[in-house]
């Protein structure tokens, strides 16, 4: 049974005179103990807000709804009390997030932040509590430990305050690590430390990874399975290797197309997807993809297309797939939906 | 920080010159001088000319200053012209009774207004905050002089539960030390004179604290609900934190930073709005004693007020950049 199975997850903001907002939509993916997951798309396609809302930090406002199920472990977490989910935040279940500058507290030490943990779900205190915070910090490769406990988050580098918020997020060794972002205010060469890190982590302690990430570099380099989100919908799921040699899903080939690779041929132009999803807010009717799409048929505007089950294990939600190589044209036959 | 406190200390010596140049200047210039006023409109020129002469009023403005800053730096502020006595001794015995009536109105204003602040953002929209909002709002609109009389009307006159004027009750005799009345009650252990010039406190303090109150509850509020919305606020609460740990060590320390800064200007500016307040309660501070000076010309006396208000007002912003430092560590000074 999988660690983590979010089912049939929706996110409404309704405002008094406007039209609701589905930012999620019927998302459903899981998570197995130790795998790492990918949540893959532009931003806008309500990557985040699936994670804050699998958390219950999604801000408290009038007109929000959240619906659906996200089973951890056996409970739902959307059913819990206030109380019941502070336990299992940061216990069970940790999260990083995309600025580790105005992620961290910038009036109080590095230290406390990290006891906070300790002392909230630990019971440590005081010495021991100081102790256990500078393994931590040794432990996510902060040099001198015990000096930067002291410090605060402004005199830390960029990937230094990263590591802390993962020590902190570490701290409790969660089953589950929610990281959304994590590399994104980075740069390229501390985000290959942090990827690093994070991979050894998960590899250390069996600790279960959802990565959220528009950068299919780091999906590329660390998630077993991917989930590539449009729209506030699923719109494909696979293992990483199928997805990134034959995807099928219109709006993962557009993904794939607009990376630049350093194996293209010069003067090689990348394909970028046209428009951007912040134009199309609120989503059409019926593909949410269809008006940016190159493959869009007649079929594509009204119902939005259900999800079809392929038999290789994965899954898209589109009424006319890139084909597979090798394949006829009009796939559909042969897979059941 | 103590190489900073001294840096400070010694830019009030610049500051002090420069101001009371500029005052010593202008105060003469005013139309009308203590001759003026003593003698009124039927004194003859030679009157005039001969009390001028008497005072040293004849004499190149730039040599008069000099002679005053001589005397200054003997902390020697001059003989007041309408009551003849040293303008140091005068404010010796008025100046505790306003800054009791200041630092009473102050500690309204943050103990009613930080935490008011804070619960009108934490139920933004609901009743409490349009109610603190709305009457912080009246707060600032009412002027000092007209709640002060609202309130004398209400609280003393008809209900008799506070006096209407006055430090304190003259019958009970109390000791003086500092003339601080309600630190000497204590220090003599005159309790009731302590409590009995507390008790002479809660109105004017009441009516000089609504502004600071109304504008303490905003700049709170604001400030809270911006923090409310910080990443961190939320990598606490995805902590698992307790909601009581992540209100006053993530979100209330930072919203204090704003508040901070305006309590220091608001400080300042209540030692000498305590002019009408005192007035109104027949209070004797240094208010009321300084707005008769502007009618009497008394050009020692209100020189030495202004630059003593200059001086705390440096003093308390001097503090509230040391407590900047206690409460963000980014801002620590060397």
């Amino acid at each position: 049974m999988a660690l983590l199975e979010v089912e049939d997850l929706s996110v409404t903001f309704a405002r008094r005179g406007q039209r609701a907002v589905h930012a999620v939509d019927g998302v459903s993916f899981s998570v197995d103990a130790g795998e790492v997951v990918g949540l893959v798309g532009e931003s806008g396609c309500g990557k985040s807000v699936t994670s804050l809302a699998i958390m219950g930090l999604l801000p408290k406002q009038p007109g929000l709804r959240v619906g659906g199920k996200a089973v951890f472990d056996g409970t739902d977490l959307l059913q819990l009390d206030d109380r019941s989910r502070r336990d299992i935040r940061g216990r069970d279940i940790a999260m990083i997030f995309q600025d580790p500058l105005s992620s961290l507290n910038p009036v109080i030490p590095i230290g406390l932040q990290v006891t906070e943990v300790l002392a909230r779900h630990r019971g440590m205190k005081g010495e021991t509590a100081a102790k256990e915070a500078a393994a931590l910090l040794d432990r996510v490769g902060i040099p001198d430990p015990k000096r930067r406990l002291k410090e605060y988050p402004h005199q830390l580098s960029g990937g230094m305050r990263q590591r802390a918020l993962i020590a902190m997020a570490v701290a409790c060794q969660p089953r589950l690590l929610i990281a959304d972002e994590p590399t994104t205010a980075l740069d390229v060469t501390i985000q290959a430390q942090i990827l690093e890190l994070l991979k050894e982590l998960v590899r250390d302690s069996g600790t279960a990874l959802l990565m959220i990430t528009h950068d299919l570099g780091v999906v590329a380099g660390m998630v077993d399975t991917v989930n590539v989100l449009y729209g506030g919908r699923v719109v494909e799921t696979a293992r990483r290797r199928p997805l990134f040699r034959q995807p099928r899903h219109p709006y993962t080939v557009g993904l794939l197309g607009s990376v630049p690779r350093l194996d293209a041929g010069r003067g090689e132009k990348l394909n970028p997807i046209p428009g951007s999803v912040r134009d199309l807010l609120p989503w059409p009717d019926g593909c949410a993809f269809a008006p940016r799409c190159a493959r869009r048929i007649d079929e594509c505007v009204g119902e939005p297309p259900e999800l079809v089950h392929a038999h290789d294990g994965r899954s898209y939600r589109c009424v006319n797939p890139e084909p597979l190589p090798g394949m006829v044209p009009a796939p559909r036959e042969e897979e059941s939906a | 920080m103590f190489r900073f406190i001294v840096r400070r200390l010694l830019q009030l010596i610049p500051t002090l010159f420069g101001l009371s140049l500029l005052l010593f200047i202008w105060l003469r210039r005013l139309p009308g001088g203590p001759e003026t006023a003593i003698l009124g409109e039927r004194g003859t020129p030679e009157m005039r000319a001969a009390i001028r002469r008497n005072m040293g009023l004849d004499e190149p403005i730039l040599v008069q200053y000099g002679r005053f800053v001589r005397r200054m730096i003997k902390l020697d502020l001059g003989t007041s012209t309408s009551t003849k006595r040293a303008v140091t001794t005068e404010f010796i015995e008025r100046f505790p009774g306003t800054v009791e009536l200041t630092i009473t109105a102050m500690i309204i204003a943050i103990g009613i207004g930080i935490p008011l602040g804070y619960l009108a953002a934490r139920r933004r929209g609901r009743f409490l905050d349009h109610a603190s909002v709305g009457g912080s709002l009246i707060g600032i609109c009412i002027p000092v002089f007209f709640l002060g009389y609202v309130l004398k009307a209400i609280f003393s006159e008809n209900l008799h539960w506070f006096p209407s004027s006055g430090r304190q009750d003259p019958t009970l005799e109390a000791t003086r030390v500092t003339n601080f009345f309600v630190l000497d009650g204590l220090m003599t252990r005159e309790w009731d004179a302590a409590a009995d010039a507390l008790w002479h406190l809660v109105l004017p303090a009441i009516a000089l604290a609504s502004i600071p109150l109304a504008i303490i509850v905003r700049i709170t509020r604001a400030s809270v609900l911006e923090v409310l919305n910080e990443d961190f606020v939320r990598t606490a609460e995805a902590k698992g934190l307790t909601e009581q740990t992540v209100r006053r060590r993530h979100v209330l320390r930072n919203a204090m930073l704003p508040v901070a800064t305006s309590i220091g200007l608001l400080a300042g500016g209540l030692l000498s709005g305590a002019v009408l307040t005192e007035t109104v309660f027949a209070f004797s501070g240094i208010g009321a004693f300084v707005a008769e000076a502007i009618g009497q010309r008394d050009y020692p006396v209100l020189m030495g007020f202004i630059l003593i208000i200059a001086v705390v007002y440096v003093l308390v912003n001097l503090l509230v950049d040391l407590s900047y430092s206690f409460i963000d560590p980014r801002v620590r000074v060397r």
